[in-house]
């Protein structure tokens, strides 16, 4: 097993979270996709592929940025890793690489794929266009029109978006509904899970394939700054980029960690998706972990303003960090996220995603807390284009507080 | 196993017959109007009631079982109110009842305390969709300590390692998947149902059930001679809600279970394998 595989257990145990709580027609392929990946990923002609294909196509390596005016902003040096740079526009797309090429090294032809924000969408829809194979992604209704653009850019692609008009129609409805089509197409088609969620090994090899972030930042960090960061900040959804900053930090003991949760419109049931701050312990959609549920265990629909954090469930591993004290996780508002938002594209030039905007508004709510001496890298996990229309639309009604 | 399990398969086994399992979701549209149909299903030759506890986020389940888990859901179908639908049933029948559900609804009382509570009130065995054989380990003492079977699906993808592992698991009877996919009625037949049931019952002697696309009696003809149980989910469920719209008498839709019955009751007398 490669030294950067720090778990989960063999059955797919982060302690006590994780698992693969799926029906019983999804374990051997979920059996089969575990030998698989362990197996490519040991494979160095596969590795050499993934490497190659991230440089060339994805244009890794991403910069470390030091941004000098927000740096000032909140008395700390502030890094910012510009996934935002990578092709299509966010951190999504490595994973998306990853999975597309094990998907044709298993010989599935047809992949599929939900998405929320449209990022993943768009990543695994690419993919499959360079690989030559057929795509569907799931897509709530209302996640459709909150990110219009996306969608026109996923029908671009070649790929068939299906709207999911179940539920609050978001990314949990949508997870739901590519489950069902891999349920019934399993022997054809590869789920091209979008984050650290869902049944083992998704949570293990998205992390594998998005720990290439936190691997360059810890590279670049030491050129730059001749030190490890003193703090690590980023936005978590599900937890994708957030795991691949992390995880290759983790043995660094005096490298501090974040997670920035939505908040939405504050913690009440239904209005936030803070699930540090208001979930249990509850099995959703493969995994036992924290979930916002009510007490006869049904979901609780969620609010954010960023689709990509809208979900009512967190990584297992995400869990486990915080149980064992390496991570803290937290939460700001929508409206603290657009501040954010607005604060870097004045002070940087940067159009955040809503979702990466969350890390950036926590760290202007912590100026007081930081020192001069402090180094800091936020994963910038996006870029915002597909976030204008929406707060366009946001600032004509008057609603947006900048 | 639960008695009232054990007593039924014993006794159809005697006669050669195998049984008819009927699925509806608790409080579909109102858990007073699942009271009558258990009755009515019964009446027309039902012999194992299947009672789906709605979840929110049902993703075994296709289309037709999801909207009526909403519709039960509306109802205020909890945990506590089916308990109390279940005890009502249980004054009058004594058939064997099993509760479909997922996890999450019976984690959250506590699952020891839902085992007991769910047993109190005289469910037999419980179906839970999305805990396969290798996470139960955790939730089988309490499954025994309440006397409720622990009832797991077996899919055509499982292999004969997996198979090994559910029979060691289960009790009750063993849930034979006919085909890949979500709970629906199918049209056409899969020939992964045979080959599924073929399979399994090297494995154990318990009863095989076989389910997921079951819609018309000659489908439930075929079924009843292979398996030990045929049951019949969504065709019913999509029949039912009709009913309730107005768009089907309710004459017609007990016909259709009387006849779904008598084909799965007369299966192995009509042909002879």
């Amino acid at each position: 097993m490669p030294r950067d595989l720090t778990g989960p257990d063999a059955r797919g145990w982060f302690g006590p979270y994780g698992g693969r709580h799926v029906p019983e027609t999804l374990m051997a392929p979920l059996e089969e996709l575990e030998r698989e990946f362990r197996r490519a990923w040991r494979d160095p002609a596969f590795r050499r592929e993934f490497e190659s294909q991230l440089r060339d196509y994805v244009g890794r390596p991403t910069p470390l940025d030091f941004a000098e005016r927000f740096s000032q902003r909140v008395g700390a040096r502030v890094y910012l890793k510009r996934e935002d740079l990578c092709h299509t526009g966010a951190h999504k797309i490595n994973n998306a690489l990853g999975q597309v090429l094990l998907a044709r090294r298993m010989g599935k032809r047809r992949v599929i794929a939900e998405t929320g924000a449209g990022q993943h969408g768009v990543a695994t829809a690419t993919m499959a266009a360079r690989f030559g194979l057929e795509c569907v992604v799931y897509m709530g209704r209302v996640d459709m029109e909150r990110q219009a653009l996306n969608v026109v850019r996923m029908r671009m692609l070649g790929a068939r978006v299906v709207p999911v008009t179940a539920g609050q129609q978001t990314l949990k409805e949508a997870i739901s509904e590519a489950m069902r089509d891999w349920v019934t197409n399993v022997r054809t088609t590869h789920y091209v899970l979008g984050t650290v969620f869902g049944a083992h090994p998704y949570p293990m090899m998205v992390r594998e394939f998005q720990s290439v972030i936190g691997r360059e930042a810890r590279r670049q960090i030491l050129a730059a700054e001749k030190r490890l960061p003193t703090l690590l900040v980023a936005c978590v959804g599900g937890g994708s980029n957030a795991m691949g900053l992390f995880a290759p930090f983790l043995r660094d003991r005096g490298v501090a960690m974040v997670g920035v949760e939505a908040g939405g419109r504050g913690i009440r049931p239904g209005q936030h998706a803070a699930r540090f701050a208001a979930g249990r312990p509850g099995v959703l959609q493969g995994a036992r972990t924290l979930v916002l549920q009510d007490r006869h265990g049904q979901i609780l629909p969620t609010h954010s303003v960023s689709a990509g954090l809208d979900y009512a469930a967190v990584g297992p591993e995400h869990v486990l960090l915080h149980e064992l004290g390496r991570a803290r996780y937290t939460w700001v508002s929508d409206s603290t996220a657009i501040r954010g938002f607005e604060t870097l594209a004045r002070l940087e030039g940067i159009l955040p995603a809503l979702e990466s905007a969350h890390a950036i508004g926590w760290l202007l709510t912590r100026r007081a807390k930081l020192r001069r001496s402090d180094v800091v890298i936020v994963n910038l996990s996006g870029r915002g284009d597909k976030d204008v229309q929406q707060l366009a639309e946001r600032r004509l009604s008057g609603i947006a507080g900048g | 196993m639960s008695d009232r399990l054990r007593a039924l398969f014993d006794r159809l086994r005697a006669n050669n017959r195998a049984a008819f399992i009927t699925y509806i979701a608790a409080g579909d549209p109102t858990p007073a109007r699942t009271a009558d149909y258990v009755r009515e299903l019964v009446a027309h030759g039902a012999d194992i009631v299947e009672l789906g506890l709605a979840f929110s986020d049902p993703l075994a389940d296709g289309p037709v079982n999801a909207a009526a888990a909403e519709r039960a859901l509306r109802a205020g179908a909890t945990l506590p109110v089916v308990l109390d639908l279940v005890r009502s049933i249980r004054r009058t029948l004594d058939i064997p009842i099993v509760l479909y559900s997922y996890l999450n609804p019976l984690l959250a009382p506590g699952f020891g305390r839902a085992m007991r509570r769910i047993s109190a009130a005289g469910v037999d065995g419980v179906l839970i969709l999305d805990l396969p054989a290798d996470e139960a380990a955790p939730y089988l003492p309490d499954l025994r300590r309440a006397g409720v079977a622990p009832i797991f699906l077996v899919a055509p993808t499982s292999t004969d390692e997996r198979m090994r592992r559910i029979a060691r698991a289960a009790d009750g009877f063993v849930y034979c998947v006919s085909r890949t996919g979500v709970t629906g009625a199918r049209r056409t037949w899969s020939a992964d149902a045979r080959v599924v049931l073929r399979r399994m019952r090297r494995h154990t002697a318990l009863p095989l059930a076989l389910g997921f696309g079951i819609s018309s009696p000659d489908q439930a003809t075929e079924a009843a001679r292979w398996a030990d149980a045929v049951v019949v989910g969504s065709a019913l469920v999509e029949r039912l809600a009709r009913m309730e719209r107005g768009e089907e008498a309710p004459g017609a839709v007990w016909a259709w279970v009387g006849a779904m019955a008598d084909a799965i009751h007369s299966a192995r007398r009509s042909s002879p394998p």
